[in-house]
Parts: structure tokens; sequence; C-alpha cells
């Protein structure tokens, strides 16, 4: 299903699309991704035009109204430069769903093109920036929660994991059936609310089980669902945005 | 033992609606011993699939499976005449029929011909979706279901919970229960033991039966032949013992070649239960023929539409019809788990269900089955035809709210104007930067007047909070605290 990307050598500029949910309501965890590759040297350029890759439309089955939003980030993007997505769901959506929601449409072609320029934060961190990290922080219990759209819609089931691991000073620790879904599903947790807080209900105390002090995702809905549950619970668990995460431990 | 003398009375089926999918959701997900059940028996199923491909180049074989299967859909309308040919041809009637009615009708009236009393049947999702067996009972013609788990499931008066496992809602001590309740077995835990009373009680009524039923997991049309999967033994008895054997089957199992058999089989039962091989593999070719000594005098096989030359049409639904009914969706699936097979109140539950059943009973009785997936893609990632369930679930999801090709029944049934209003407003934000910008400023300014709670979302978890400025605003403050490095040959690019 996911197509072998050849990933480029490292640009002197990225695009970087922030994502709704980051903007609304982890910032931070946006700035970070920012700050993580102007570190390795790669000018950052923020469209301010950019809002919503259309996904919440697409899956709640409003086509024609995600094929707007689409349409409205494809021009933001004009240079050859690749576009960082700090979120695997995003991340999917416009990698793999903006050439079939374009498919026969007069923006096919420059879909297609934005499509092969996506690449998911961590994806980028590892494959093309070859990112070396040096740990400053305390040493922690964390687990990885990987999206399932990281982990299955672009193949990235590795690349959280690859750069926890090269923190000296964190314990990985991999909870029970560490690539089921947690329940958020967007409009899913909504629509179908007792099924979803089953789902985050066992995440939360895989989590727990595994002895974990945090954990860490790439995808801020997982994260607004699992953390949202463990605050419910009143838990001391924290989640963090991957990229925060690793801002902060090695700045 | 005393099970030997108990003769068991077919009773009406317990009856669940894809309309209460919420309420049976509901009870489902408060009901331990099906929440314990479900999640044991799924986290077996898992395992023992991903063990038995070890060693196998799956993406390969899966390729090769979805292979066959599009080549099969591709030329159906031809390979459908020369499979009715070819069973012709070995002495294999061939009924046609447009819907679970006609199906239903064709069947009786064959045991009626014969002045059947009694049909034996082997495993058949076809015949529970034409609910064959309170058809038959209308007609005074007693149908008793062999598969061990159809059985259990028969004597519980429920429907299966599962394509491959229809009883596996049910654990040792439930099935203790419904075998001494019904058939006067002892309370045990004892497998071996209710596995032998079944077996006796089962035995007798296939050497009385009159006609035996079966599905089919592939017809062969190069060579008619009709190939059954089974485990326990009862597929070849159905087939083999009463005088009369009619197959049923939906018009999309058919394959070309008999070497699209094997990878096929090895991805079948590897998916399903994580065997290798099955137990039986039978190949029905014909009926008993002059100097044989055993088989059917009669084999008759229908197929059955019911829909499905209608998701044929559509180039994207199609892909629908490449499903070799192997449950593996629903092992993986994070809501089947949860919920189990009969909250979904179709005949096929589970992922596949979800886009199969629509076609079936129309979206206005399904209309929460589309919805019914987070989109995790974990039935996409283990199909063995790659079926892509979770575009299909989205396709079906345009369907249900009226924006899709309008040719699945029911379409626009969940549209309404308030949710339609409501995506448009979002499409216009996010259309507009300048709004989208000033609007998500404002949300994170008021945030002390954001409710605490959301609806469902908060009955589980809190509320985010919009954080104090947007990302496009930190971006803004973090660019103008940068010393400019960029020189004047940059900026051109």
């Amino acid at each position: 299903m996911t197509p072998v990307k050849c990933y480029p050598p490292r640009p002197e500029k990225v695009y970087f699309f922030g994502t709704c949910l980051i903007d609304l309501f982890y910032p931070e965890a946006g700035l970070d991704g920012i700050r993580l590759l102007e570190r390795e040297g790669i000018d950052v350029l923020f469209p301010q035009d950019q809002t919503c890759c259309g996904q919440p439309a697409h899956t709640s089955g409003y086509h024609e109204e995600a094929r707007a939003v689409a349409a409205a980030q494809l021009d933001l993007f004009p240079e050859p430069w690749p576009i960082i997505v700090p979120s695997g769901s995003c991340g999917g959506m416009m990698r793999t769903h903006y050439p079939k929601l374009f498919a026969g449409t007069a923006l096919e072609k420059k879909a297609n093109e934005i499509s092969g320029r996506i690449y998911e934060l961590t994806e980028f961190l590892v494959h093309v920036c070859h990112l070396r990290l040096e740990d400053r922080g305390q040493p922690e219990k964390v687990a990885m929660h990987t999206s399932c759209s990281a982990r299955r819609e672009m193949g990235l089931a590795e690349t959280g994991p690859a750069l926890l691991a090269q923190l000296g000073q964190v314990e990985l620790v991999e909870q029970a059936r560490a690539a089921e879904c947690c329940g958020f599903g967007g409009t899913f947790a909504v629509r179908h609310p007792e099924i979803s807080a089953a789902m985050v209900e066992d995440k939360t105390l895989a989590i727990e089980a595994a002895g974990a002090e945090r954990f860490v995702t790439s995808d801020c809905g997982c994260m607004m669902n699992i953390g949202g549950r463990f605050a419910h619970q009143k838990k001391t668990v924290k989640g963090e945005h991957i990229a925060s995460y690793l801002w902060r431990r090695t700045s | 033992m005393n099970a030997e003398n108990q003769a068991f009375q077919p009773q009406p089926v317990q009856s669940y609606s894809p309309r209460e999918f919420h309420r049976q959701a509901h009870d489902a997900l408060g009901n331990p011993q099906i929440r314990g059940n479900f999640r044991k028996a799924m986290d077996g199923l898992m395992t023992k699939r991903r063990d038995s491909f070890e060693g196998w180049d799956l993406e390969t074989l899966r390729e090769l499976g979805a292979n066959i299967r599009m080549r099969a859909l591709a030329k159906l309308p031809d390979l459908l005449e020369q499979l009715e040919t070819n069973c012709q041809a070995n002495g294999i009637r061939v009924h046609w029929a447009e819907d679970g009615e006609e199906a239903c009708r064709i069947i009786r009236e064959i045991c009626e011909a014969h002045d059947a009393k009694s049909v034996i049947k082997g495993k058949s999702m076809v015949s529970e979706e034409m609910h064959l067996n309170a058809h038959l009972e209308a007609a005074g013609i007693e149908a008793l279901e062999s598969d061990l788990g159809e059985y259990l499931v028969q004597l519980n008066e429920q429907t299966p919970s599962h394509i491959i496992m229809p009883a596996i809602h049910l654990n040792t001590d439930e099935i203790s229960e419904i075998l001494h309740e019904k058939t006067g077995t002892e309370r045990t835990r004892d497998v071996d033991y209710m596995t032998a009373a079944a077996r006796q009680q089962l035995r007798e009524r296939f050497m009385a039966a009159d006609v035996g039923v079966s599905g089919v997991n592939f017809a062969v049309a190069e060579t008619g032949t009709l190939c059954l999967v089974e485990n326990e033994g009862n597929g070849r008895m159905t087939t083999t013992v009463p005088p009369v054997h009619i197959a049923v089957t939906g018009i999309e199992k058919v394959v070309e070649h008999l070497r699209d058999v094997p990878p096929l089989y090895s991805l079948l039962t590897r998916s399903a239960t994580g065997q290798h091989v099955t137990t039986y593999f039978n190949m029905i070719n014909s009926p008993r023929k002059e100097g044989e000594y055993d088989g059917p005098k009669e084999v008759h096989l229908v197929l059955v539409d019911s829909g499905r030359s209608s998701i044929y049409q559509d180039n994207e639904l199609l892909d629908t019809l490449r499903c070799i009914r192997c449950g593996a969706c629903m092992n993986h699936c994070p809501v089947y788990t949860r919920v189990g097979g009969h909250a979904y109140g179709t005949t096929y539950p589970g992922p596949i269900g979800s886009i199969l059943s629509p076609h079936m009973m129309g979206l206005e009785e399904t209309r929460d089955l589309p919805t019914a997936s987070s989109l995790c893609g974990a039935c996409g990632e283990v199909c063995p035809v790659k079926i892509p369930i979770p575009d299909l679930l989205v396709r079906l999801r345009r369907e249900a709210v009226g924006e899709g090709r309008g040719n699945v029944p029911g379409a626009g049934v969940k549209r309404t104007r308030k949710e339609a209003a409501a995506w448009k407003g979002f499409q216009w934000m996010a259309t507009h930067p300048g709004v989208w910008r000033s609007g998500t400023a404002v949300v994170g300014k008021l945030k002390a007047m954001m409710p605490a709670k959301l609806g469902a979302w908060t009955e589980y978890r809190t509320a985010p909070k919009p954080a104090g400025r947007t990302l496009h605003a930190l971006v803004k403050q973090h660019q103008a605290d940068k010393p400019s490095v960029d020189t004047p040959d940059k900026e051109q690019r």
C-alpha cells in the first residue's frame, strides 16, 4: 500500500504545514518541530495562508467540502521544497488521499506533485536529516504511541521509536497491543463515543501497565484523546508531542 | 453420556438489527463476558495468523490473491457462464437467484420435489444472509446446522457473531450450559466430552437427513468444481451422505482456473484461523457416478445475486466483491473486538460487513455501520486480497450524506441541513485564510469561556483547551525574533 519512498538529500529549505489541531490546541509542538528543523540548518517556510488539510470533512463523507479545503492548500507551496507535516494523520491525508481526491479534476497534476513532497516530521528527521540527538534530560520511562495513519497509511512505525532510542536517559517501554488504535478517529470519537471510550480506556491502561511515566506521540489527535483520558482519570501520566519532547530534552 | 437420545427441535432465532447498532453496542460494551470472550479470542486469532505467515512473503502472496480475485471479477459474466456450462457437463444442476427470497424458494422447491422433511446444513453465510432456515421451517422442513459453532448458536437461538467462528462470543462455560440445557449433556469444562456429545447428536441427523445444504468457498469456472473449506468433516458429511446436495453461494465466489485455488486457499486458512491447511478440503465435481458407492444422487448449485451485481457496476465498490470471507478484518478490528458480532445486527459483521451490508440492506437500515470505524486501517492491512476497506467505508459515508455517486440504496439518507451547513461553514473558514487566522486567534483569546463539557467527549476525557496563541501567531513572532541570516541570493529563489 505504501509506495517505497526514495529520500532526497537534505534540502536548504522546507515548507511546514502545521495542521489545524496544532494551530489551535498545541502550537508549541509545531514551533518545536520548526526549531528541530532549523537546528539542522534548514530554513523553514511557514505559509501564513495555511488552514486545514481537509481531512475532517473527507472522513465524514463531505467530499466536495474536503476538496475545496484541500484545493486551498495546494497553492501554498510553489517552490519544490519538501513539505513537512508534524502529524501522520494529516500527512497521510495529503500524501495518500490528495491524489484520489483530485483524480480526474483540473488540479490532479498539482495534487500529485504536492503529494510527492509530503513528509511526516519524524520521517523527515530520520531519513532526510539523519538527525543525531544528545539527551540532556533526566532518566524517564516513556511509551510511544504511533498513530494508525503514521503506522499504516504512511508506513512509519519505526521513525518515532528510532528518534527516542537516541535519547540516552530515556527508557522506551512498549505497551501491550501498541499497534492498536487509541479510539480517536476524528469524528468517530463523537459519533460512537462509547466505543471510542472503551478503546482509549484500554490504551491508557496498557500505557500505565507498561510502567510509562509519559507517552509520546506524533499525532495531536491521539494525544488529545489519550491525554484527555488520563487527565479525566486524574492520572499522572502525561502526553507530549514527539517534537516538543525531543526539543525539550536536547536543547 | 446421556446425550444420544435427545432430539433437539430448532427454534426461531434471536434477532438483532443494524438500526439498533448504538443500543446493541452499548449493551455489549457493558457486558464483561462478551468483552472478555472477544478480546481473548481475537488476541489468539491475531497471534495465530501472524505466526502462520512466518517465513512467507506475505505481501507478494496478498498481491497474487488480489490479482486472482480482480481477474475473476473482471471476467465475471463470462466466468459465470463457463461455470454453469462446466457444472452442467459434470451433472450439477445450476440455478440462478436474483435475491435471497428467490434462492430460498429454489431450495425449498428442490426439497419439496424430494418430499424432504429434514435438511442438514454445512456452514454457509449466504444461507444466513437469506434466512434460509426460517424459510424452510415455515414450509415445514426442519433445517439443522451441523457446523459445531453454528449448531451451538442455533441451540441458543442466536445468529452467528463471526463469519468463520459463529459461536466465538460464547466461552466454555456458556457452551456447557447450552448443551446441558438443550440436549441434556452433563455440565463440564471438558471440551472433548462436549465435542463428542455434539458429534454423536449430529451423526444421527446426518444419516436421517433428506437433503444437505452447504456453501462454497471457490467455484472453479474452468472445471465446474465446487471447493469447500472446513475443519470438522461436517461439510463432507453434508455433501456426501444425504441423497441430495444443494450448494448455495454468491455469484462473486467464482475463480477462473483450478490453479487459482491454492494461493487463495493458502491465504484463506492462514488469515482466518492461522492454519496452514484445514482438516478437510472438499472438491465437488459431480453427483454420484455410475458404479460409485457413495455421494449424493443429485447436486444442485444455487448462485445468488442479492445486490452483488449492483456493487459490480461501480468500479470502486467492486473491490468489495474480492472478499474470500476469511474474517481477518473482524479479528483485527478494534471496534469489532469490543462490541462483538451481534452488535452490528447484520449477517456479516465487522469491517467487511460494514462495506457489504449497505448494498444488501440499504443505507437507511445500516446508516451507523460505515461510521463505526476509527479508520485505523488494521482491516485493510490484513485483508488477504487487499480490499481497501477504509477507503470503501469513506465512500459509503459519502453516499450516506449524499456526496457520492448516488448508486447505493438509501444514498443521502443521513444528510441533514444542519450538518451539511456546518461543513459548508468549515469549508468557508478553511478557504478564507484571513478569516481562519482571526477566527482561530479569537478562539484562543476566549479560551476561558470555552465550555469544560463537550458532549460525549467529556464524559470520558477532559476537554482540550485552545492555546492562548495559534501556531500562525507563534511562527510570526519566532520569525521576527530571529536574526536575519538570509542572503539576498537566497531570497531570489
